[in-house]
């Protein structure tokens, strides 16, 4: 009896995160290019985050901005602003959508949208050059954009 | 007071560490203590509003890799070039014929490649020099095309840039051209693939800034083609602009496709007024 309600309660929560999963076209913004709404709601790691933000696999942030918060990854781009104090001039809302889709804050902007799937021109097989399958999703999960917006979020300059 | 004393703080924390390299060098290029090269031009009428100068590819490399460059001997598409006079000297095809049984020597076809891409008028289509080539090779020689950016086509275009280098390109937009000179123009800013990118979201708006340790240049053609220490070989324009594509995650068109050929022949005229600087060397 016990076990059945434990289970029963560990289905329930299961389901629940399950539910707080926000797919990419489904993503509300504010006018102003905001995602209020955690996309998972999961708290994000920050330090997963981080990982994130310099792996070249994953979020390859460093290939354009600096930031002192992970000055050990060599040869930072400068394409995009440094992100020392990015979190003392935008909330967590304003993060997370600039990582969703940056063009619904900085309009005409280079940098890509990282939880995205539709609208592009030709898009690709990641970095094969060949035509897009079934396979293909975000640039990051659900998670993963979490977890860097909680990296960001340690960012202040005071 | 607070915002403004923090933007003076990350603007100045930008520039530090690529002080010095962010924009293009200054330094001059003369090939062999002979061949003067304009890197540095002001940029054609076509680019008004967009580019002030145009500036070669050279400028952004680093001395080492420039040095290469300014003397034959060191620079590693020059091997290639050697390839190109060996072709051009071989009797290949149904018709007996080299390119010199028609053209003489190779030094007689300076300032050819500084007008290609160019109108064809009997093919009624803009022609890439390895098109030009090709069409001699079936047409008079009676012999195999080369595929595009392959076989000879690499060492035959490396050797008709070499006998060009110091001349102005100077690739013809309007008249016939025109159409497919709007195609290439259309192509150039499009932004293609999941990372959104067009050429000019690097070359033009972000030329001289730094993605990791790349600098990044006009992406000018004027030294194409290019030996890259990356891949060590001599590449071609279509197999770059492949490549930069394919970086954007996006799928690319294809080497010798009708969009490359009308995006080279735009590119070109981004250097009008640079010098044919072929074979270059690069990173």
């Amino acid at each position: 009896m016990r076990i059945t309600t434990l289970a029963l309660v560990a289905t329930l929560s299961a389901g629940s995160a399950y539910a707080e999963m926000v797919a990419p076209a489904d993503v509300k913004f504010t006018e102003d290019g905001a995602v209020e709404m955690s996309l998972t709601g999961v708290a994000g790691n920050a330090e997963e985050g981080k990982a994130i933000m310099v792996s070249k696999k994953l979020g390859n942030c460093v290939a354009c901005h600096a930031a002192s918060a992970y000055s050990e990854a060599a040869f930072p781009g400068n394409v995009g602003p440094s992100l020392d104090g990015v979190a003392d001039r935008w909330n967590q809302a304003e993060l997370r959508g600039i990582l969703t889709n940056s063009k619904l804050t900085y309009e005409g902007t280079v940098m890509p949208a990282y939880y995205k799937v539709d609208g592009f021109t030709r898009p690709g097989n990641a970095y094969t050059g060949k035509a897009a399958d079934d396979s293909f999703g975000p640039l990051l999960s659900a998670q993963q954009v979490e977890d860097v917006v909680a990296f960001l979020m340690t960012m202040k300059d005071g | 007071m607070n915002f403004k004393t923090m933007s003076l703080i990350s603007a100045v924390a930008l520039a530090l560490p690529t002080l010095g390299m962010a924009d293009a060098d200054d330094d001059t290029l003369v090939i062999n203590e002979e061949i003067k090269i304009v890197t540095k031009a002001p940029a054609p009428a076509h680019l008004d509003g967009a580019l002030d100068e145009v500036i070669s590819g050279w400028h952004f490399r680093a001395d080492g890799t420039q040095a290469m460059e300014m003397d034959d001997f060191d620079n590693p598409g020059m091997l290639a070039v050697e390839t190109g006079e060996e072709l051009w000297n071989t009797v290949e095809g149904s018709e007996d014929k080299s390119c010199a049984s028609c053209h003489g020597d190779s030094a007689s076809m300076a300032g050819v490649k500084a007008v290609y891409p160019k109108w064809n008028d009997a093919a009624e289509e803009v022609y890439t020099i390895q098109m030009q080539v090709n069409d001699c090779r079936e047409n008079r020689m009676g012999a195999e095309p080369w595929k595009t950016d392959k076989g000879g086509s690499i060492p035959m275009e490396a050797l008709l840039a070499s006998v060009s280098r110091g001349m102005p390109v100077n690739v013809a937009i309007d008249g016939p051209a025109q159409a497919t000179w709007e195609h290439g123009k259309e192509l150039y800013y499009t932004r293609t693939g999941q990372l959104d990118l067009s050429c000019a979201s690097c070359h033009e708006d972000n030329y001289g800034n730094m993605i990791r340790a790349d600098h990044l240049s006009q992406g000018q053609i004027n030294g194409f083609p290019t030996y890259r220490l990356k891949n060590a070989k001599l590449n071609g324009a279509h197999s770059r602009f492949k490549g930069c594509i394919r970086d954007t995650r996006a799928e690319t068109y294809s080497p010798g496709s009708p969009e490359f050929v009308a995006l080279e022949l735009y590119v070109a005229s981004r250097g009008n007024g640079l010098s044919v600087e072929g074979p270059s060397v690069r990173n």
